[in-house]
């Protein structure tokens, strides 16, 4: 809902269309294409016709504009829907900064932040700058960069189930990295590694907060 | 194979081990990182554009360019000897020791003669191939396989190397590791200077030159291939290139994305045996060109990729899942992502079906990779084959679908499901083991959604 109250707040018509669900990441990582191709086929149909598509997550939005056409190889007709709507998906700092060309939202969040890299919203969307950029405009925010700042925290969907001492190994490095920062609150775009994080700060004792970006810039603490 | 899990958490477990591996990859990334810098290196990404385009050129004509590669080895004096597996490579290195009366062989590290199993190959017929690289001696008096693609023994340190040596040469007990790289070079001169044949491994094959390149740091590489009358260089097939003025691109790559250099302290450049009036060199020189299954991944088009890697092993260092299991838990020598690509396709997919699925799919090996193989991708296209040969979890993501096609279904049964977050079993339980499942939110999006806009 932080999202949508930042956007509104900009003076952007937000909707949600009930119809919709997943972006079918899961399917399509798990080697199941065919079933990742029904859901996707859903997601092109529920938001063939709007104007602009934020996305709160780096994955779901790379799965949308970096896997889609892959994915309906071979069916000239969605691809064609997916070549239509992949120019109007954006992840939601990257719509902020490099659309609607906003950084001073005037959001106010006192307090010692540490910024978690999502792997696909760095590495397959780029995306580096524009969330730094975002925290940097805010009241009373310190930005304090962790030395693990791009490694991965482990969560990986299915990954962190299916090979879960792994992926609990790789949170515990990353969740080392973010205490050595004296942060208290550790941001992302990304809910799914927000999840992980949370799950091994807590468990681990630690009092630090994962919050989405969406969530600082709605803020005005 | 299923996933080696008690070895997995053993090694999860060991804190020194971890600090090793860690500590280590780590150093390896961060001088990688500073060595491909904008400042250091503007052309990188150019240098890595190319290399992936001279290898995938070499590879979609490399009928072409091994060809022209065995003339001009033989042009040179030398022989190419043709190996389909393994077993003939060893062959023909037996055969060899036998008419030479060649009872001792050098070795430096070589990765392709550790897949084929040449050292025990030859021990199984009483020849003794003795590894000269630092790190690969010290496992092979340990017995065991390398731990990483560029560094065998990372995941030693100078206490179990003390330890190593004092049981298999019978010396006193000895932690300082310029004294350990001393008793190494003692020991590995006689062998250089006693060797009948001298084994080595190549990081490029010049198709032009008939040339055999190879980048090493130890100098060990050099006097295996100059010090013993026969030289024998062993190489997979992919590791050609069109002509000795490509190395310009490889090189500026290699020694950077493996361990930061700029340039490896020695490069050879070897093609033919000693010349009329030359006073170095092997009087025989051999290349034996080995397919064992490469010839497989060529005729894969999708998959083909996996062949133009240069072993530099960039990917293992930046690999989160690497940097905690580490090398001994992949099951074949080639570990990391790239060991998690080309191990299926070598050794069959029904092996080990869980490797390409032991990933994250964070995507740092492809950034780091210097010939651009998309590691990721081709990760996905391996799953892709392992469930369409096993459809193990169809049932599921079929149900998932049916679901996630049904909005309002998807909206009552999250409710429901939520309120299930406590059951302590299947997922949610492998979740729970490692660290803690979020609090519910009292309401769902959906029904705040509902209340905001009323």
């Amino acid at each position: 809902m932080a999202m949508v109250d930042v956007l509104e707040r900009l003076g952007f018509t937000v909707e949600f269309r009930r119809e919709q669900t997943c972006c079918a990441q899961p399917a399509f990582n798990s080697g199941y294409h065919t079933e990742a191709r029904t859901v996707a086929a859903h997601f092109l149909d529920t938001f063939g016709d709007a104007d602009t598509i934020v996305v709160p997550s780096g994955s779901c939005t790379s799965m949308i504009t970096h896997h889609y056409a892959e994915l309906f190889a071979g069916d000239a007709k969605r691809q064609q829907q997916v070549r239509e709507l992949t120019p109007r998906v954006f992840e939601f700092s990257q719509f902020l900064v490099d659309v609607a060309q906003f950084d001073d939202l005037g959001a106010s969040f006192p307090h010692k932040v540490t910024y978690h890299d999502s792997c696909h919203a760095l590495r397959e969307l780029g995306l580096k700058d524009a969330p730094r950029r975002l925290l940097g405009k805010v009241r009373g925010l310190e930005l304090v960069e962790m030395g693990a700042a791009e490694e991965c925290c482990g969560f990986g969907g299915l990954f962190s189930v299916k090979f879960a001492p792994i992926s609990g190994a790789m949170a515990r490095t990353k969740v080392e990295s973010i205490v050595a920062t004296g942060a208290t609150h550790v941001v992302s775009v990304d809910s799914s590694c927000l999840m992980q994080l949370r799950g091994a700060l807590a468990r681990a004792g630690h009092r630090i907060e994962t919050v989405h970006l969406a969530e600082v810039l709605a803020s005005r603490g | 194979m299923r996933v080696p899990e008690a070895a997995i958490r053993k090694t999860l477990a060991d804190a020194n081990l971890q600090l090793a591996i860690y500590t280590n990859t780590g150093r390896f990334k961060e001088n990688r990182s500073k060595a491909v810098a904008a400042e250091v290196l503007p052309e990188y990404q150019e240098l890595r554009t190319r290399a992936a385009a001279i290898k995938r050129h070499t590879l979609d004509f490399l009928d072409v360019y091994l060809l022209q590669f065995e003339s001009a080895v033989e042009a040179h004096g030398g022989k190419v000897i043709w190996a389909s597996t393994g077993e003939e490579a060893a062959d023909f290195i037996l055969k060899l020791a036998k008419e030479r009366a060649a009872s001792l062989i050098v070795k430096s590290k070589s990765m392709t003669s550790e897949e084929i199993d040449l050292n025990e190959r030859l021990a199984h017929h009483e020849l003794e191939a003795v590894e000269t690289d630092l790190g690969e001696y010290i496992l092979q008096l340990a017995g065991q396989k390398p731990f990483h693609i560029v560094a065998p023994a990372i995941h030693m340190t100078r206490n179990d190397v003390a330890d190593v040596f004092t049981e298999k040469l019978g010396i006193e007990r000895d932690t300082v590791i310029e004294n350990q790289a001393m008793t190494a070079r003692r020991v590995l001169r006689e062998k250089f200077l006693a060797a009948g044949i001298g084994v080595t491994g190549a990081n490029f094959l010049a198709a032009d030159a008939g040339a055999v390149v190879i980048v090493e740091n130890e100098g060990n590489a050099r006097l295996s291939h100059s010090a013993p009358p026969v030289h024998v260089a062993i190489a997979g097939i992919e590791k050609l290139i069109p002509r000795v003025r490509d190395l310009g691109v490889f090189l500026d790559l290699l020694g950077r994305s493996a361990s930061g250099q700029a340039l490896t302290s020695y490069t050879s450049i070897v093609s033919g045996p000693k010349r009329a009036g030359e006073l170095d060199g092997p009087e025989e020189f051999y290349v034996v060109l080995l397919d064992a299954g490469r010839t497989k991944l060529l005729a894969d088009k999708e998959k083909r990729e996996s062949l133009q890697c240069i072993r530099c092993g960039a990917c293992l260092n930046a690999c989160p899942v690497y940097r905690k299991i580490g090398g001994h838990n992949y099951p074949w020598v080639y570990s990391g992502p790239i060991g998690k690509v080309i191990t299926p396709q070598f050794q069959g997919r029904g092996k080990d079906p869980w490797l390409p699925f032991a990933s994250s799919l964070c995507g740092a090996c492809a950034e780091v990779c210097p010939v651009k193989i998309d590691i990721p991708g081709l990760l996905l296209q391996l799953r892709r084959e392992a469930v369409a040969a096993d459809p193990a979890d169809r049932l599921l993501f079929r149900a998932w679908a049916w679901l996630m096609t049904r909005p309002a279904m998807y909206g009552m049964l999250a409710r429901i499901g939520l309120r299930f977050s406590g059951v302590e079993m299947g997922p949610l339980a492998a979740w729970r083991a490692e660290r803690d499942f979020p609090a519910v939110p009292e309401k769902s999006f959906r029904a705040l959604w509902k209340e905001r806009k009323k």
